[in-house]
């Protein structure tokens, strides 16, 4: 090898990527700041509100202190109602998830048509928005909370239905067999062989999903489905900013000791 | 294991299925107060349950008014579409860099005790509210548009990535730190090359996740006047256009089920 091929190879001073990799890199950042920009500019963003947003904002902030404690109790009674939609959300939400759950599982579906209306099921329930599955309900139930517990419970099922589905396909498959060789039926085998093994994870998710919840619910009633969001946009409608930051201070409250309770809940039972 | 008093008692040998709550006076126990908990729920509520009932039929007519889903207005679908894309495009990049100095502040192990105590209140403040809630405080302050939108999303975007980044890098191991600052590296030189190659790839890899999430979340935005493709969404709601609503949620599926793949397949690419 020459002096000159060798230092081509081995140069003095090391570098981490070859030159290549260099220029592949600078293409990916020139080409996500174009993508960016593009977005910006075609979005036609008005940058003059920015001018007094500062301004507006500290006007709000000085309308919400003090708060007005007075609302507290009716504050208190929405809040309970949104912790019910959530919970009952949840509760409708294992009853569906479970079945559809071991039909999108490789290992315990029937067939390759039930597998992809399983995984379709999961998708779709997974993409659409909670509010936007509580728009839906609110103009088949009518505004209040069942539109709420319908919402949530079908955006649930994606979640919780995914998950299962996921250790379903993760059992140890030893433990079916055996069921199987005792003759017993699919349902048993379901029963026995299956359901014992994912049961921590169908706990675990729900009380995961549950948490989650609890923060979606509280912005249901922006659309009429009931809770502590029907409160907060009337009060912001009306203008009451030193009741608008009572409600913060209860949400804030309610979604961190939820939060609390469901890590404490999950780190005993994994 | 069977002690010698369960041999001798044949009920005690009947095999069953492991519990969680192995007491049955504890597992019985819960479900009562599920049961206790259901009736209280329920019966608190104030449902309209003539109104609810009414529901089924209404379901049923609705369901036959949204098929089959109308295309017709594709321009100003496609077009609300693009926004939302777009807003979900600068709210993640804006959101990536914002993200940096906060998850830094918010790392145990680098930053000074107040400074982290108060980073972590501002991740948690902005987890905390749901985005509904800070779209409609943006529009409060900004007006209705697109820009609602975007610093909603960015303020999802910004908690999210930074508390990932703040866990990352709490999980370093010291070593490497040690290593750097022995050197008499500068704080700039410290973060250039100790916590940048290591915390690069999974910082990469969560704001791709992030860029998906904005793209689903900035389907809603738009339903309290953020912009993009919710306020459609909720227009046609509103005037009962439930074909045009169906066309409208499929497409938001469609771009949705997209930006899982190309999610999933750029994060595999990372690693």
């Amino acid at each position: 090898m020459s002096p000159a091929e060798h230092a081509l190879k081995h140069p003095e001073i090391w570098r981490r990527h070859s030159p290549r990799q260099t220029l592949f890199r600078y293409i990916w950042y020139v080409g996500v700041v174009f993508v960016v920009a593009w977005s910006v500019r075609s979005l036609d963003l008005p940058w003059e509100y920015f001018e007094d947003a500062g301004e507006q904002a500290m006007d709000l902030f000085t309308r919400m202190v003090p708060p007005d404690w007075d609302v507290l109790g009716a504050v208190i009674d929405a809040l309970i109602e949104t912790i019910h939609i959530a919970t009952l959300g949840t509760i409708v939400t294992v009853f569906i998830a479970f079945p559809i759950a071991f039909l999108s599982a490789r290992n315990t579906t029937i067939n390759r048509t039930t597998w992809v209306i399983g995984r379709f099921i999961l998708v779709a329930s997974r993409s659409v928005n909670t509010v936007v599955w509580a728009l839906l309900f609110v103009a088949i139930f009518g505004p209040g909370p069942v539109a709420g517990v319908w919402a949530i419970a079908f955006r649930s099922i994606g979640f919780m239905g995914k998950l299962v589905a996921e250790a379903i396909e993760e059992i140890d498959e030893g433990t079916v067999e055996a069921i199987e060789a005792t003759g017993a039926s699919r349902l048993q085998v379901l029963w026995i062989g299956i359901l014992p093994q994912v049961l921590p994870v169908i706990y675990g998710t729900t009380v995961y999903r549950w948490d989650i919840n609890i923060r979606e619910s509280t912005v249901l009633g922006f659309v009429g489905a009931g809770g502590i969001g029907i409160l907060l946009y009337s009060t912001m409608n009306l203008f009451r900013w030193e009741q608008v930051s009572v409600l913060l201070v209860a949400i804030f409250a309610v979604v961190v000791v939820s939060e609390f309770v469901s890590a404490a809940v999950r780190s005993r039972i994994t | 294991m069977s002690s010698p008093a369960d041999s001798q008692n044949p009920e005690r040998l009947e095999w069953h299925t492991i519990k969680l709550i192995e007491n049955p006076v504890y597992r019985y126990g819960l479900l009562g107060l599920v049961l206790v908990y259901l009736f209280w729920s329920v019966g608190s509520l104030e449902v309209d349950w003539v109104r609810a009932a009414r529901g089924i039929p209404r379901a049923g007519d609705m369901l036959s008014r949204m098929f089959p889903p109308n295309f017709d207005r594709w321009e100003l679908l496609s077009r609300e579409l693009l926004v939302s894309v777009q807003m979900a495009f600068a709210a993640s990049l804006f959101g990536m860099i914002l993200a940096v100095p906060l998850g830094l502040c918010a790392a145990s192990n680098l930053a000074p005790r107040p400074v982290y105590l108060v980073a972590r209140f501002i991740i948690i403040l902005s987890r905390t509210f749901h985005e509904i809630i800070w779209a409609i405080f943006f529009v409060k302050i900004v007006g209705f548009g697109p820009l609602a939108g975007v610093l909603t999303l960015i303020i999802a975007s910004v908690s999210f990535i930074s508390k990932m980044l703040a866990e990352d890098i709490e999980n370093m191991p010291p070593g490497q730190m040690e290593a750097i600052r022995a050197t008499g590296a500068s704080y700039m030189k410290f973060l250039v090359y100790c916590i940048t190659p290591q915390a690069l790839p999974r910082y990469l890899g969560v704001s791709i996740y992030r860029l998906d999430a904005n793209i689903r979340h900035s389907t809603v935005v738009g339903i309290v006047g953020g912009g993009g493709i919710g306020q459609v969404l909720a227009a046609s709601f509103k005037r009962y256009d439930y074909d045009f609503s169906l066309a409208i949620l499929l497409t938001i599926i469609a771009l949705v089920f997209l930006g899982e793949i190309f999610s999933n397949w750029a994060r595999s690419r990372l690693r």
